[in-house]
């Protein structure tokens, strides 16, 4: 907030076409020559001196506006969709059509139904028709190739038998598995297995009973100093991290200000804590309301009413606020504006809950995540909370802080007394797999992949970018959404890469908003410049093929320039 | 005459305006104007707007200082500092340095250490790695996942299960999956904490029934019926969801199911039963609560269990009728929103199973050791056996509280150090007191919620009272009448309904110990206890 001295200079394009919720924002202090001009011809700059100090880096930020026919004719699609299965509810309702769902018990028919018909209306009729995209069954390691087990449904998907194939070495493009170590050889995989011989799998018991192993401590100490806190804890489970662990941080009379994108397990703690919860908009800190566009929700306002006004009714002022924030979106692909919200906490004496499950180990030069992306300091995340499922290839959650934090939850977590500690096995693999990443085990492979998968993330974006796609996010942000709209393309483009070999993930409503169906691609460090190059070429095709090149922002394909951030630019129409 | 009279009238007004001076009709115009203005301006406010200033704002932003983060902890908490426990977990255990023999795990039929389960798990680390990098719908789905769910659903005898990668997880997703907000859930007060928080997150209407008390059930269920009469239209989308547990974790009871299930045809309420400590300890095959009572598995609507006890691997399970259980797969949140269970895990559950199935005399074993030592305990003066003597885990409490929850913690902890000493080693049973909502609290904590630190210090004020004052009619059994007797009155005994959680050792038996050990572990409880207690 605060302009710095020497600090670089930052600008913002707005669009002349207007820059609302989907518009376009870039932030960014190199810009080669070519660069601003292209930006000026986009039409106004604003120079934004407040925040100029904040970033040390580019953040380039993209969320193209739906377009309007794409938009129409969506809705169209989902109209159509409700039509039939009314239609077709009501054929099963007088026994014309089979109906496969299984039902009620006799003895219980006279209870009150379980369910309520229109809760599965969506379900019956919606998700049904394209429910084999998901919960394709794997019988491999999930790697950078995967095999799938082939299985057909006779029965419109209501029900699936497996034929006995496997679809062998199908490119994942799918799984979280970011830093490349979800592997079944190498050094990860020897040091599990023998503590899993000497220890066994589980553990009977919880931590604060008898279930504290030596092997979690040597974890949580190293965990601390992964991430550069005083402290840290393991548990069990990356979504139980969350919902089991903001109720012991914060209750009633605390205000939990929490971004509108958050995951369902922020979610579930923020609510099992029994604070008051208020939502500011996705990603949207108090500077951009000056500088971009209006938003009354901002979490600078939000900051400022709560402290200002107090409780409702009792007008008390609040005991605490917690802001909870992710590092990177895995919906949207789009990294936390970490510097500013920092700046407001600061500001305005908030503390905040950074949930790192998809950016620690996937973002910052040594893998540290998005405090180390921003080049801040760790010292002013109050909770580093993380998972240990996706760029460490195991399972499991850390919260980390300074000394009084983790002390105070290793008495009071919800996870601490009542659930069963780590398997020793799993805490193994992620001990092995940290060392890795800081460079511990002798080697710089840890390295090398953090820098492999920034570089996979930039060259598949850009690719995507140049064929015509929409792509929402962040240019370093490794999980990609590719647009798709329209819920027909959902069960298409699914189907259709995978037929092509090639495993994607999609995803549409309730996950998304209702017309914002999209594709998602996690990328990898374990992606080769070749997979990569048949991935896009296949989605190339499929793109062709389902019509998913909306982008008005074509990017110029580069030819034979070396590829950096300053050779950014685009075209415009 | 009278329209002269008026026309004569109007002429001189005309009149009197024409001579009027200029400055006189000005100021009547002004008048007429302001009177105007006065008719419709607001009525005239006493107090200005209150609307802050810019400055006043910043003034109460600079002013506001919040609460810290987390209270300190004293470094004495008794919950701070973790045993240690290096190497295995497993019947011969090394707790912060010295060896013992484990009476804490939940390790009942000592999977935990078979070299067949560790084998089967290295086989599956070996060609799946560790992690599934997804949940269940984004690829996160193993054949072996599949594999497990279809074993517990033949090894239950249901139609269908479904498994989570976190044993707190399952009944937590699981009631809030099909009980919404309206909906009715009727549980009983141990009800441990993993279906508190489920109900939590469910905001369902909850009705806490005594302890295994089946006549305040039914009262409770009577009660809802009239209700429902009143308001049939509401009555007929209102769900009513029983949630007990086959044995209960908090008291080591097992719940009275056949009467369950007549209440629940009775009054149509499905129920919703936690096996965690049940499952693969109860019955003749290890099914559980419902095979120990011969009941219909189908007559109950959901089961849900941890395979982190006697399966010794981790996650958890719910099984029933597909109609049921399916619903799981789009709406159990630990189900969709995290990652899948890692498969070494899964391929140990499913060895574990297998070993079940081979040995069903297993569980007739762990039965026998449960009897044995629940008699050796027997008539400890000072301390009393609470919970069934088939169940595997069960507590030991103070027959008499010292009257200061802080004590009774202290002198637990104190047996259970000498124990551990003498190479037994158990631990007391954890609780988050503040969290453990389903109770009323007891009388100590009431209105003292706030912050354990206040409770902490109006504990000893009061110790400090009763010293005083209350020191000579302590032992008179009439202390909850005195002035301050609600503050002494602190809960010993579980089995009595509406007490909080008592304080209590728990002691676990496993398949694994011996006879001589169980004889050896009871014997050297007896003379501890002495030795503290008295």
């Amino acid at each position: 907030m605060r302009p710095e001295p020497g600090g670089c200079c930052c600008r913002r394009t707005v669009r002349a076409n207007g820059c609302v919720a989907n518009g376009e924002v870039r932030n960014g202090y190199v810009r080669s020559s070519a660069a601003a001009a292209a930006a000026a011809a986009a039409g106004q700059i604003h120079h934004v001196t407040q925040n100029g100090g904040l970033y040390k880096r580019p953040f380039n930020e993209a969320f193209e506006e739906t377009p309007m026919l794409v938009a129409v004719l969506t809705y169209v699609g989902y109209g159509v969709l409700t039509l039939f299965g009314y239609l077709r509810d009501f054929l099963r309702y007088w026994r014309i059509e089979k109906c496969h769902h299984a039902t009620e018990r006799e003895e219980q028919k006279d209870f009150v139904s379980l369910y309520q018909d229109f809760e599965n209306f969506y379900t019956r009729n919606l998700y049904m028709r394209i429910r084999d995209n998901w919960n394709r069954p794997i019988c491999s390691v999930p790697g950078a190739r995967v095999d799938i087990m082939e299985r057909q449904s006779h029965d419109y998907n209501w029900s699936f038998k497996y034929t006995g194939n496997i679809i062998k070495g199908v490119i994942n493009m799918g799984s979280y598995n970011y830093l490349g170590f979800a592997r079944n050889t190498g050094s990860c995989q020897e040091a599990a297995a023998k503590v899993l011989e000497e220890y066994g799998a589980g553990v009977c018991s919880t931590r604060q009973e008898i279930g504290n192993l030596d092997k979690h401590e040597e974890l949580e100490e190293l965990v601390a100093r992964f991430l550069g806190v005083e402290a840290a804890m393991a548990y069990g489970m990356g979504f139980a991290t969350n919902s089991m662990n903001i109720p012991a941080l914060v209750g009633k009379g605390c205000l939990i200000l929490s971004d509108e994108l958050n995951h369902a397990s922020l979610v579930l703690g923020a609510r099992l804590s029994g604070a008051t919860i208020r939502i500011f908009k996705h990603n949207s800190s108090g500077v951009h309301v000056q500088v971009c566009y209006i938003d009354m929700q901002s979490l600078e306002k939000l900051l400022k009413d709560a402290i200002v006004y107090g409780q409702p009714r009792t007008r008390r002022p609040w005991k605490k606020i917690l802001i909870l924030v992710e590092g990177i979106y895995s919906m949207e692909g789009s990294i936390v504006r970490l510097p500013e919200v920092i700046a407001l906490k600061k500001k305005y004496k908030a503390y905040l809950y950074l949930d790192e499950a998809h950016s620690i180990g996937a973002l910052g030069p040594t893998g540290r995540g998005v405090v180390e992306y921003f080049g801040l300091d760790p010292e002013d995340v109050d909770v580093m909370m993380g998972t240990f499922t996706k760029s460490f290839g195991a399972s499991g959650g850390y919260i980390g802080g300074k000394k009084e934090l983790i002390d105070y939850l290793r008495t009071h977590s919800h996870s601490a007394v009542y659930a069963t500690s780590l398997s020793p096995p799993v805490v193994e693999q992620i001990i092995t797999s940290m060392k890795c990443i800081m460079g511990q085990d002798g080697t710089s492979l840890g390295k090398e992949c953090v820098q492999q998968l920034a570089e996979n993330t930039r060259y598949f974006r850009r690719r995507l970018k140049e064929m015509g796609f929409i792509i929402y996010g962040n240019e370093d942000s490794p999980v990609v959404p590719l647009m798709l709209y329209m819920p027909a393309k959902i069960g298409a483009f699914g189907r259709e890469m995978l037929k092509r070999n090639i495993g994607v993930v999609v995803v549409g409503f309730p996950a998304t908003p209702i017309i914002e169906s999209r594709a998602r691609f996690c990328l990898s460090a374990a992606h080769t410049k070749e997979i990569l190059d048949t991935a896009l070429k296949e989605i190339d095709e499929v793109g062709d093929l389902l019509q998913l090149k909306y982008s008005r922002h074509r990017l110029v394909p580069l030819l034979d320039r070396p590829f950096d951030e300053t050779t950014y630019e685009e075209t415009e129409d | 005459m009278a329209t002269a009279t008026e026309q004569w009238v109007l002429v001189e007004m005309v009149q009197a305006l024409y001579e009027a001076p200029a400055y006189h009709l000005i100021l009547e115009g002004i008048l007429i104007l302001w009177i105007i203005r006065l008719l419709f301006s607001k009525t005239y406010k006493l107090q200005e707007r209150s609307d802050l200033t810019v400055k006043e704002k910043e003034e109460l932003i600079e002013e506001w200082q919040p609460e810290p983060l987390v209270p300190p902890v004293p470094k004495d908490h008794p919950a701070l500092n973790y045993n240690i426990v290096s190497g295995p977990p497993s019947h011969k255990t090394v707790v912060n340095g010295k060896e013992c023999i484990n009476f804490a795990s939940f390790n009942f039929l000592g999977l935990l250490d078979n070299p067949r389960v560790k084998a089967a798990a290295l086989a599956s680390l070996k060609k799946y790695g560790v992690g599934t990098c997804g949940p269940r719908g984004f690829y996160g789905t193993f054949d072996v996942h599949l594999d497990l769910e279809d074993r517990l659903a033949k090894f239950m005898k249901t139609e269908e299960a479904i498994i989570y990668s976190y044993g707190f997880a399952t009944i937590a997703s699981a009631i809030p999956a099909y009980s919404k907000r309206g909906d009715i859930v009727f549980v009983d007060r141990a009800a441990c904490f993993a279906i508190q928080k489920g109900l939590q997150a469910s905001r369902s209407d909850i009705k806490l029934f005594k302890h295994n008390d089946m006549a305040d059930l039914e009262r409770l269920l009577k009660e809802q019926e009239i209700e429902d009469q009143k308001n049939p239209r509401k009555a007929r989308v209102t769900r009513r969801f029983i949630v007990v547990e086959g044995l209960y974790m908090n008291t080591g009871t097992i719940c009275p199911l056949p009467e369950l299930v007549k209440l629940k045809y009775k009054y149509k309420a499905r129920i919703f039963l936690e096996e965690s400590l049940s499952f693969g300890v109860l019955g003749e095959h290890g099914r559980g609560v419902t095979e120990h009572y011969g009941i219909n598995i189908d007559d109950i609507d959901l089961i849900s269990a941890n395979m982190e006890n006697a399966l010794a691997s981790i996650g958890g399970f719910c099984c029933g009728r597909s109609f049921v259980i399916d619903h799981q797969r789009l709406s159990g949140q630990g189900y969709c929103f995290s990652a899948s269970l890692p498969p070494l895990l899964a391929a140990a559950a499913i060895e574990a199973l297998n070993i079940m199935e081979e040995n069903p005399g297993i569980f007739a074993v762990l039965k026998e050791k449960c009897g044995q030592i629940h008699k050796a305990l027997q008539g400890i003066s000072g301390l009393k056996v609470v919970g069934e003597s088939l169940s595997p885990a069960f507590h030991l409490q103070l027959e008499e509280s010292t009257g200061s929850r802080e004590q009774d913690v202290r002198l637990l902890q104190e047996i259970v150090d000498q124990c551990m000493n003498r190479s037994i080693a158990l631990t007391q049973a954890r609780y988050l007191e503040k969290e453990e909502k389903c109770l009323p609290p007891p009388r100590v904590f009431s209105g003292l919620e706030t912050s354990r630190f206040i409770w902490e210090y109006r504990v000893q004020a009061a110790e400090e009272l009763e010293r005083r004052v209350l020191r000579p009619g302590a032992k008179s059994g009439r202390l909850q009448e005195s002035p301050l007797g609600s503050l002494n009155a602190l809960p010993a005994h579980s089995a009595r309904p509406g007490f909080g959680r008592s304080l209590c050792i728990r002691v676990v038996v496993t398949v694994e110990q011996t006879e001589e050990e169980l004889e050896r572990a009871a014997s050297t409880i007896k003379e501890v206890a002495q030795a503290v207690l008295l």
